[in-house]
């Protein structure tokens, strides 16, 4: 039976994929992009007051239908829960999907999706009250750790304290809200989930400056936005507008400078990139300057990530892995030529 | 001779007035002593904490997180929240169409109340009001934008799937506690499987079905509306339920109203319709409205398949970077707001017990 459904299942997938090549035209007839987001994660994607959607996440969708359509308005937001993204994203109820969802080889092939290179680089870290004294997750030997049940997160300190031969006390909740509420009342040492979690969680306690996050990160959550398997082309246009964001801030390009540097630039890359010269977004299929309205629109990378989870945001994330590769971190786009 | 009544003795102090309430109903036995103190206690510890902290400590002024200064409850994010948890993520521009809605709502509720007996206008009503909700708050007529239904949310998404179960469930509901009553047998078997069947499953595996399994079954580009996909759903489900409350009501009516209603020639649908069906939905009116109520906090389930209504929308609002922590505060306000519906709710089926009770006439 149980093969049967899954038989079934990929079958129906099989005739929504064939169906599915043209996304591209689909969505310019729409003149909307369909962009599954997720439905509150603070600093990815959230809506504010009067309901607009914002964050990292959801400047991807922006970017994303700034180079389709021209206008980064023009999108519709799906927000979405984990169980529900995948199927959205294959019965075609949305064009991309944006929502903190985790690069795995799974994901990666048996569920039919294609990553378009990472737009977060998260990992499990730790926080602990500053007051204890510690600044490596080598010194948690013997710590009691607060900790949502039944997620990867769990298997993931065990992997690790065991690995490092150390021993810890754990003390499981149902929810990320009762593990905040536990280690805020000091009921344990130490809390462990995704980095960007932790960030999220400490703007939540009474006294923030008491708290810090340590520099360990003990699994990858590479986070990356996904379209559907068999439309190539779509694939490219998601995958190199992400690279645009990044390379623009390689250059230095941002919303404000960047007609200065249309302009004036004698770089052939950023010539490239702001379609001064060659084909760069013919070759996916869209208009010969549609990077430049990426940028001009959403801004670059570095811009996108102060805005939404920066410094100056109550998240207070820093970059961290989310460097450019040539400031310390992993954040790497091919060239644009 | 007259004999003028003797003024009757008091009774003992002891059994008069609160002392006397007091001993009977708090202090009548040592278990009922330890009770009323154990009682007290739990009292005194849950209710002055909860004053301080949402009336006393709380902060009602303000604009943004940063004016919660205080240690109580911030109810300045209700307050700032409050448009996204009546109506979600309907457009701002849009919002007078919502409210026109709801205060017509509640006129024709007026309306209907003192103009008793026009039955064809309170029908034509019952039709008319609808449609003219669904223009409204959808639009696409007399120049009014779009609103998709997924922007719909916070206590407007509850109102519309919990009145909507309410008025499609209960006439699918009558037909089908009929169809088990039959004589008919294939109706009957018919009937019996499907109320057994939804009632074997819980409402949120059909939420689940509607919303991520049914799409996979479609043809590519058909994209059921996902309102109407749980709407379905949650009527579906509930008919199920109302039609074994109607039973029950059918079970308590004595056999002679059958047969009084045969011997005086009524056909099928008139002895069921004039005689049968009236006594038994008023003597299940208890049963329908605790029904009602929790179709209303079921109403909730919608969350799981990306719909939000007022309780979804506490994640979201307390999701917001700059109001971050504020959960409580937003589950507190739902609560409240529910409470307020299902209570009245329970009041109306009281007056309408009353009303219709036609025992104390004879």
């Amino acid at each position: 039976m149980k093969r049967l459904v899954k038989l079934s299942a990929v079958a129906v997938l099989a005739t929504a994929v064939s169906a599915m090549a043209g996304t591209l035209d689909d969505v310019k007839k729409a003149g909307i992009l369909k962009c599954g987001v997720n439905t509150g994660l603070p600093g990815f994607s959230e809506a504010d007051s009067k309901g607009q959607w914002r964050g990292l996440d959801v400047d991807y969708c922006r970017a994303l239908a700034a180079a389709v359509l021209g206008d980064a308005k023009k999108v519709k937001y799906v927000p979405l829960n984990a169980k529900e993204r995948f199927t959205a994203l294959q019965s075609g109820e949305i064009d991309v999907l944006s929502r903190n969802t985790t690069n795995t080889e799974t994901r990666d092939t048996a569920l039919g999706l294609n990553f378009a290179g990472v737009m977060y680089y998260d990992g499990q870290g730790f926080m602990v009250p500053k007051a204890l004294g510690v600044k490596s997750a080598r010194e948690l030997d013997g710590a009691t750790v607060c900790i949502q049940a039944g997620t990867t997160t769990e298997l993931n300190l065990a992997d690790y304290f065991r690995r490092n031969n150390m021993k810890f006390k754990a003390i499981t909740f149902d929810t990320n809200d009762q593990v905040d509420k536990a280690f805020e009342a000091g009921r344990c040492d130490v809390v462990t989930t995704d980095a960007s979690g932790l960030y999220a969680a400490r703007t939540k306690m009474k006294h923030p400056e008491k708290y810090m996050i340590l520099p360990d990160i003990i699994s990858k959550e590479p986070l990356a936005p996904a379209v559907r398997h068999g439309d190539d082309q779509w694939f490219d246009i998601a995958k190199w507008v992400r690279n645009a964001l990044v390379t623009a801030e390689e250059k230095g390009i941002t919303m404000k400078n960047i007609d200065e540097a249309k302009a004036k630039t004698t770089d052939p890359e950023v010539k490239r990139l702001l379609g001064v010269e060659g084909d760069m977004c013919k070759n996916v299929g869209l208009e010969k300057d549609c990077f430049y309205k990426v940028i001009k629109q959403v801004g670059n990378y570095g811009e996108v990530f102060e805005r939404n989870v920066g410094a100056k945001t109550p998240l207070k994330i820093e970059r961290g892995l989310n460097a450019l590769w040539n400031k310390g971190g992993i954040l790497y786009s091919p060239p644009f030529r | 001779m007259v004999y003028p009544p003797k003024h009757s003795k008091e009774p003992p102090v002891l059994e008069r007035g609160a002392i006397a309430w007091i001993r009977h109903n708090l202090l009548s036995s040592p278990f009922n002593i330890a009770f009323t103190i154990l009682g007290i206690a739990i009292l005194y510890m849950v209710i002055p904490p909860f004053i301080h902290w949402a009336f006393l400590d709380a902060t009602f002024v303000g604009h943004s997180k940063s004016d919660c200064t205080g240690d109580g409850a911030c109810w300045v994010f209700v307050k700032e929240k409050l448009n996204m948890f009546m109506f979600g993520f309907y457009p701002q521009a849009e919002l007078y169409r919502p409210k026109i809605v709801i205060v017509s709502l509640l006129g024709l509720l007026a309306f209907s109340k003192f103009f008793k007996g026009r039955g064809v206008i309170k029908l034509a009503l019952i039709i008319i009001f609808p449609l003219f909700a669904f223009i409204m708050l959808h639009g696409g007529y007399f120049g009014m934008p779009i609103v998709e239904t997924q922007k719909w949310g916070g206590l407007l998404l509850t109102l519309v799937i919990a009145s909507v179960g309410i008025v499609l469930s209960f006439p699918i509901g009558i037909l089908l506690s009929l169809g088990r009553q039959s004589k008919l047998p294939i109706i009957k078997s018919l009937s019996v499987f499907y109320i057994e069947f939804v009632r074997g499953v819980p409402l949120i595996t059909v939420l689940f079905m509607a919303s991520v399994v049914l799409p996979l079954f479609f043809p590519e580009g058909v994209n059921f509306d996902k309102l109407a996909r749980a709407l379905i759903g949650i009527t579906l489900f509930e008919a199920a339920y109302v039609a074994e409350n109607i039973r029950s009501g059918f079970q308590a009516i004595p056999k002679g109203q059958y047969e009084a209603a045969d011997a005086l020639g009524l056909g099928y649908w008139q002895k069921m319709g004039l005689v049968i069906l009236p006594q038994a939905i008023r003597i299940t009116i208890p049963n329908l409205v605790g029904t009602f109520i929790s179709l209303f906090k079921d109403t909730s389930l919608v969350m799981i398949i990306g719909l939000f209504d007022l309780l979804a929308m506490v994640t979201v609002t307390a999701n917001d970077r700059d109001w971050l922590g504020m959960d409580t505060e937003g589950y507190v306000f739902v609560a409240f707001v529910f409470w307020i519906f299902t209570f009245s709710m329970s009041r109306y089926s009281k007056y309408l017990e009353k009303k219709l009770d036609t025992s104390k006439g004879r």
